[in-house]
């Protein structure tokens, strides 16, 4: 019962979806002075929804898709990736990350492989924002509201961008998206990973996939059920907790870094004007 | 500005000598937190209406300024007696005017308001009343509300009520325009759109619901003029309507798009639905009065 009306609330009007995003995409990066974008593809359903929106919003011409393998990266991602750039006809620069990498990691020495990830995707974060100033353009953010909410990403690496058109979409509804966008059926069919390592998945790293999660935070989040309620439906309440732990725990990798409060005006405290001021 | 073939534009016929009224509703994306720009966009769709020998046209809520302007709301204050709206009456020659503007009182109080203008002046202010701070709304943090419903007559539109948005979404504002025995309710919207599982946007099947009802309730003409555009990632939806006494939906503007879109509607439409559906003559204003008494009483006193 529960779960059924949890995925009612997740069905979204795919034409309506994408209209809206993509005049979202021209408005925002037109107000800036921008008529580009530049993402990051990997090949997964995320930033080939990312690549297929500005595409189409922009034209394929004003789209730059830069993949950054490292040497792990895995065969289905260049794939992939490439079949995107071919299917929509996107510009594209590939800019291996392994150099780098490996020449700072020689340097500081071994790390774990949350660092090396983390690492890597900091790296490909520096590199967008310089393919964005050469091809003159905006960073089109790539993070789902279901990776926003479990903090499921990296602060100042695939977290961040200029401008994020799928961020209030959870995984699941991606899904419902790039169906709808026809984007490559062996994205659609693959399992999510941030490619981390090998082998790597997203749903075996988190210990629960993003229908269940996703039902769950729906409910938590938007509609703003109370952690009973969601055990009377049927909920395990040690899923449950986790969830609210990771949304909780994480909540300042979505905000600006806590500044001292010193003088009557503070960024982003009192001193309050839209992004988009002046545009 | 464009507008969509498939909706109904001004066209160049006017006002036919029949009583027929043309409204034009302006459908606009306004610059965040530019008035000076705002204010040549203004003019533009005035010159426009003009044109097309619209009766009056109705910008939306905040037109002149944008709609999320948080700390710039004194910087963008303007007095309703003030140069910017003295310039857009003038413009507007004989044709009626509706205008959305943060209003800085004489005591320093902003007030998210719309204003009437007709035959050369301003003749009524609405300050909206309803300031929603919820969700993602944060209004009553930077304006003074408003404590009054007021109706007034006009030269050509016979009574007239003004609401702002939210206003619009409390049922109290349309009993007190009813029993003020409005012809005409405008709501100035600048409604931000939420839910996408349904074939349109959630809030906009919420608004033309509450179009339709309250034309209906009211045995008036309804115009609800919303704007367009997105502002810090919200999407403004635009689908301005004019529906007739009888809830019939006379035209409405296209969903996303900047339009400037005419509705023409006949005022014997009033009298004839006020014949088959009298519901104002029916109401017992008296009645209701006594039973908000009676709460007011065992409520507050």
């Amino acid at each position: 019962m529960s779960s059924e009306l949890a995925e009612s609330y997740l069905k979204i009007n795919p034409e309506l979806v994408t209209d809206i995003l993509c005049r979202f995409i021209r408005t925002e990066i037109r107000r800036a002075g921008f008529e580009q974008a530049v993402v990051g593809l990997s090949g997964g359903i995320d930033s080939s929804v990312v690549t297929f929106l500005c595409a189409r919003a922009l034209g394929p011409e004003h789209v730059l898709a830069v993949t950054m393998p490292y040497k792990t990266s895995s065969e289905a991602t260049r794939r992939d990736s490439q079949a995107v750039i071919d299917q929509l006809g996107v510009r594209s620069i590939d800019v291996p990350i392994t150099d780098q990498i490996d020449a700072y990691f020689a340097h500081v020495g071994d790390a774990s492989q949350l660092r090396l990830a983390n690492k890597c995707a900091r790296e490909r974060m520096t590199v967008l924002y310089d393919q964005s100033a050469a091809f003159h353009a905006l960073v089109a953010g790539t993070s789902n509201k279901s990776e926003l909410l479990l903090g499921y990403g990296t602060q100042f690496g695939d977290m961040a961008s200029a401008v994020n058109p799928i961020g209030d979409l959870y995984k699941t509804q991606l899904h419902q998206l790039a169906t709808h966008l026809e984007v490559p059926a062996a994205i659609l069919s693959k399992a999510p990973t941030g490619d981390l390592w090998i082998g790597q998945t997203d749903e075996g790293e988190l210990g629960f996939s993003y229908a269940e999660v996703d039902r769950v935070m729906v409910l938590l989040v938007d509609r703003r059920w109370r952690r009973a309620e969601l055990l009377r439906a049927g909920f395990a309440a040690e899923f449950v907790d986790r969830v609210a732990n990771m949304i909780r725990r994480n909540h300042y990798k979505r905000r600006m870094p806590v500044i001292a409060k010193l003088s009557q005006r503070t960024m982003d405290r009192d001193f309050r004007y839209a992004r988009d001021w002046g545009t | 500005m464009s507008a969509s073939p498939e909706h109904e534009i001004l066209t160049p016929t006017g006002n036919d000598g029949t009583g027929a009224l043309r409204v034009a509703m302006a459908q606009i994306a306004p610059v965040l937190g530019d008035v000076g720009r705002n204010l040549t966009l203004h003019l533009e769709q005035i010159e426009a209406a003009r044109r097309q020998h619209a009766d009056l046209i109705v910008f939306p809520e905040l037109s002149l300024t944008g709609y999320f302007i948080r700390d710039m709301v004194p910087d963008l204050a303007i007095s309703p007696a003030g140069p910017e709206v003295r310039q857009l009456i003038e413009a507007a020659g004989p044709m009626a005017l509706v205008v959305g503007l943060v209003e800085e009182s004489p005591r320093h109080r902003f007030y998210n308001a719309a204003l009437w203008a007709e035959g050369g002046r301003v003749i009524h202010v609405h300050r909206k009343v309803y300031l929603p701070t919820y969700g993602l709304f944060d209004e009553q943090r930077y304006f003074a509300a408003g404590e009054r419903f007021l109706a007034f007559d006009t030269a050509r539109f016979g009574r007239v009520g003004i609401l702002i948005c939210e206003d619009f979404w409390h049922l109290s504002a349309a009993t007190i325009m009813q029993a003020e025995e409005v012809d005409m309710l405008v709501c100035a919207a600048n409604s931000p759109g939420r839910g996408v599982d349904g074939p349109k946007l959630r809030t906009a099947e919420t608004y033309e619901q509450f179009a339709k009802t309250f034309a209906l309730l009211l045995g008036a003409t309804v115009v609800v003029v919303n704007r367009v555009g997105f502002e810090d990632g919200l999407c403004f939806w635009g689908g301005s309507m004019a529906v007739a006494p009888d809830g019939r939906v006379i035209v409405q503007a296209p969903m996303l798009d900047e339009a400037l879109c005419a509705a023409t509607f006949d005022p014997a439409e009033l009298r004839r639905q006020r014949l088959i559906t009298p519901l104002a003559r029916d109401e017992r204003l008296l009645l209701t009065i006594e039973e908000l008494n009676r709460i007011r009483h065992e409520r507050y006193e």
